[in-house]
């Protein structure tokens, strides 16, 4: 137990050495930009800034689907010359739900669907199931796998659209990371008021561009003839226009999007260009309905409605409602970004200003410093020499364990501090419970070199056990924590770790050696 | 003060009946935890805190003392119910607080509502926290932070059960959850408010007080081979004795640790540190006075398989009055080894083995093979 082969103790003061190393940098600025300076990451509460927790609308993206199937569905029929009662998206049941007219066409129907059913790439079974009655009832509906990929699908183009819209706002290394099924966690560092990338992530930026239907007067009340919708016109609420439901040139279609002022106005606009397919497209449109109106839709709200005065070919357009320079440019980034697959509701946000952070900061080191203080005391008071040895592995413990966290880019928090002065109050219990037993085993009339085996020796079990039950209590923590708590669970599994090796390895190996060095006929424990 | 320890916490050879008093302890924490449950259910309960309520908490930091009176009016001019607003640590710092909203869009709406509200009508104000939890965020929380706390009850149980007889887990794990009712009770009592944190300090309590009960029974379970026919009264008394200062030596570290935090930590911590001081408190209290007599309750005729023959002569020194001193200390243990020879783990050469390994070398070898034969 008290000897120590050279190559053990290379290896103890190597592992030292390299703690220090990595654990020093935490302790000092850099001396100069052109050194390896790694230290630990601060959490936003320490270091100021916002954390979202999004959650993506698993109706909407599941509603949006069911409404493609039947638009699928509905162009299908006429083409097939069926005509149906009803065309009912039932999102409760997976399924879109069709009533034929005349139930004698229900096979003809179903071959006629056939085609709408598409493969899952990677399984290779077929995304929906079609299912009829001999009464003309048809089901269309989807497998649960199918949805399932499509929500996975639905989360990863979020957070990448997400990103690409935080990205235009200059905040500096956004982290952006999906979160169990539904959500989309992003830290924003240095943000203390989140309220514009709130904004900017909050809208779905979906447009489309469709025409409006002159005939239907939404101010007349009663439902919607069927093909259009009412929107609310975005400037003047309350007042209703008559869209139609086909979308003609999609926002996807949109390689570009910038704000500018019209020469002719003045006014703020957004100044957009398609690419080729939206640009043939809106080409063909404008020229088929010159002096009709058209309406440019942003989230079931039309922004305008201009009048279509010639055929636009060019690809390019300008969209002109009531701007300012902040709005205009907002909506410009959300083209650019492109649409959100369904709508983010922000369901949790944690926003700490640098000051407050700056103050915890202090607070934590002061709080630290105290408590570093006070258990070195505390130790070199009751244990003496075998409490100076603790002391000396108890400051290598702290390096070590700063240096493992900036090896592991760990976080720390303000519970992590907290975390860290408790695991040093926990680390000398360990000395304590071999400077115990070394006592005790003296007492019993051993020789100094065999009190110090069994001190050791007997000691282990009892500290290995009392760690171990801690570990795992603190891994439960962080798998079932979230935020600053998984911090402080973070530093204080790592520092049992790092508490055991010093606690065992170092401060056997300092009392070997002082040992050998002195010789004592009594140990002065 | 470099060589020597000062101090003792306590002295080495204390005899102190602590199973005399094992009724004693256990009515009282009884009767601590049942008026724990009743402020946890009935009154006053816990002061939940956002992470779990949901809601708004917004820190707010003005240039000089805060006036109430202007902030109350900011809020109350755009129609904004606030629960509450109070002082938080020093004279310029408030907390507006707002109740769960019904909607994850009203939680939001909410925040954005006390922002604008104060920049218009508290000139200087600065909103330096924004906490928003929306209501299926904080029912989430509560059911991760219970799970953490269950799961790992149940760990530490399966985990003691492994490493020592069933008495020693069943006692601990209860003596634990008696510790974590008062814990709450604490909370429930100081209306320091129950979040995600004060989860992290009920398990680190948990743990910390796990630490605290493995080492008694660790000696308990050494004594138990050492001492064949000590009655389990006496053992369990005698290895409280010679542990004391462990177990307060620990305690007393973790305690020192947390004391800064406590007074110096600021408003967001210092919840935490005052319920872990607590649970240091309670933790080690209970170590000696629960978890030692639910043991002995537990193993009274189990432990011990042929249950207390009348105290024998060698086993019987142990109970010599401590006037004794250091001589006669030396005596049960030259005795103590040779019953502990004849145990049926077949290690018998142990004691002679490591009395007389003097050389490091030889040692290193003896002791641990003979050290960890008995432990399987």
């Amino acid at each position: 137990m008290m000897y120590f082969s050279r190559m053990k103790t290379t290896l103890i003061l190597g592992a030292c050495l390299l703690g220090v190393l990595f654990g020093v940098p935490n302790l000092f600025p850099s001396p100069a930009p052109w050194m390896p300076w790694r230290t630990v990451h601060l959490g936003l509460d320490l270091r100021g800034g916002s954390y979202l927790l999004l959650e993506v609308d698993m109706k909407a993206v599941l509603k949006e689907r069911l409404d493609s199937l039947a638009d699928g569905v509905r162009q299908a029929l006429r083409g097939s010359q069926i005509f149906y009662q009803t065309l009912e998206p039932q999102p409760d049941q997976n399924r879109v739900l069709l009533r034929l007219r005349d139930a004698s066409k229900t096979e003809a129907a179903v071959a006629s669907l056939k085609p709408l059913i598409s493969q899952d790439a990677s399984t290779g079974q077929p995304d929906m199931v079609i299912g009829s009655d001999p009464d003309g009832t048809i089901t269309l509906t989807l497998s649960a796998t199918a949805l399932a990929a499509r929500a996975a699908g639905a989360v990863d183009q979020s957070i990448e659209i997400v990103r690409r819209r935080i990205d235009e706002t200059g905040v500096l290394d956004p982290q952006i990371t999906r979160q169990g099924q539904d959500r989309i966690v992003v830290q924003l560092p240095g943000v203390g008021d989140p309220d514009r990338i709130k904004q900017l992530i909050g809208k779905t930026a979906h447009m489309t561009f469709r025409l409006v239907d002159e005939t239907a007067n939404p101010a007349a009340g009663g439902p919607p003839p069927p093909g259009d919708d009412f929107l609310q016109m975005q400037d003047r609420p309350g007042e209703k226009i008559a869209v139609r439901k086909r979308i003609d040139v999609d926002g996807a279609d949109l390689t570009d999007a910038r704000a500018g002022t019209s020469p002719e106005t003045g006014d703020w606009v957004v100044n957009f260009t398609f690419n080729s397919v939206g640009a043939r497209r809106f080409a063909d449109i404008s020229r088929a309905n010159v002096n009709h109106r058209f309406a440019i839709v942003l989230d079931d709200k039309v922004i305008s409605a201009p009048v279509i005065r010639e055929a636009i070919t060019g690809g390019r357009g300008q969209i002109s409602g009531s701007f300012n320079a902040q709005s205009a440019n907002d909506l410009s980034v959300l083209l650019r970004a492109g649409a959100l697959p369904a709508p983010l509701t922000v369901v949790e946000e944690r926003s700490v200003g640098p000051e407050l952070g700056a103050d915890s900061i202090r607070a934590g080191a002061i709080s630290l410093t105290a408590g570093f203080v006070l258990v070195i005391a505390f130790m070199g008071f009751f244990y003496g020499l075998f409490g100076w040895f603790a002391n000396l592995a108890l400051v290598i413990n702290l390096l070590l364990m700063l240096g493992i966290m900036s090896l592991l880019q760990a976080t720390l928090t303000l519970p992590g501090m907290a975390g860290i002065l408790l695991t040093l109050g926990m680390a000398v219990d360990a000395n304590i419970l071999i400077n115990e037993r070394i006592r005790e085993e003296q007492k019993l009339g051993r020789p100094p070199l065999a009190a110090l085996e069994h001190g050791f020796n007997r000691a282990y079990s009892t500290i290995f056990d009392s760690n171990a039950t801690a570990f795992l209590a603190h891994v439960m923590l962080f798998v079932f924590g979230s935020g600053p708590v998984r911090g402080f669970a973070v530093t204080i599994t790592v520092g049992i770790a790092t508490s055991l090796f010093t606690a065992w390895m170092l401060t056997r190996l300092l009392v070997s050696r002082w040992y050998i060095a002195t010789r004592p006929k009594l140990l002065p424990v | 003060m470099f060589i020597k320890p000062r101090f003792r916490l306590v002295p080495d050879n204390t005899r102190i009946h602590f199973m005399r008093g094992r009724y004693m302890g256990l009515i009282v924490s009884a009767v601590l935890s049942l008026a724990s449950l009743f402020m946890f259910f009935v009154y006053p309960g816990l002061n939940l805190g956002i992470d779990f309520s949901g809601g708004v908490v917004m820190e707010v930091r003005t240039n000089g003392p805060a006036d109430f009176a202007q902030i109350h009016a900011a809020l109350s001019a755009e129609h904004i119910p606030a629960q509450g607003v109070q002082r938080f640590g020093d004279a310029s710092e408030v907390l507006v607080r707002l109740g769960a909203q019904s909607s994850e869009q009203g939680t939001q709406a909410a925040v954005a509502r006390v922002r604008a509200a104060l920049e218009k009508g508290v000139p200087g104000a600065r909103i330096v926290r924004t906490d928003a939890v929306g209501a299926s965020v904080s029912a989430e929380l509560f059911r991760n932070g219970l799970l953490a706390l269950g799961i790992s009850l149940l760990m530490i149980l399966v985990y003691i059960w492994f490493r020592f007889e069933w008495q020693f887990a069943v006692g601990a794990v209860v003596t634990l959850v008696l510790d974590i009712t008062k814990a709450i009770g604490f909370l429930a009592l100081t209306r320091i408010e129950f979040d995600l944190v004060m989860v992290a300090a009920i398990l680190t309590v948990l743990g910390y007080s796990t630490n605290d009960k493995v080492v008694v029974y660790d000696r308990v379970r050494e004594n138990l081979r050492k001492y064949k026919s000590m009655p389990l009264r006496e053992l369990i008394d005698l290895s409280i004795n010679e542990t004391l200062n462990r177990t307060l030596g620990t305690s007393m570290t973790v305690f020192l640790a947390s004391l800064p935090l406590a007074l110096f930590g600021g408003e967001s911590i210092s919840g935490f540190a005052w319920v872990m001081l607590f649970g240091i408190v309670v933790g080690t209290s209970s170590s000696i006075f629960i978890a030692a007599p639910i043991l002995l309750f537990l193993g009274e005729h189990r432990l011990r398989r042929e249950a207390a023959a009348p105290v024998t002569p060698p086993s019987g020194g142990s109970s010599v009055t401590p006037a004794a001193g250091a001589p006669a200390k030396a005596a049960p243990t030259k005795s103590a080894p040779a019953p502990s020879g004849a145990a049926p783990s077949g290690a018998a050469p142990s004691g002679a083995a490591k009395a007389g390994a003097t050389k490091a070398g030889a040692a290193k070898g003896g002791a641990a093979r003979a050290t960890t034969a008995p432990r399987r």
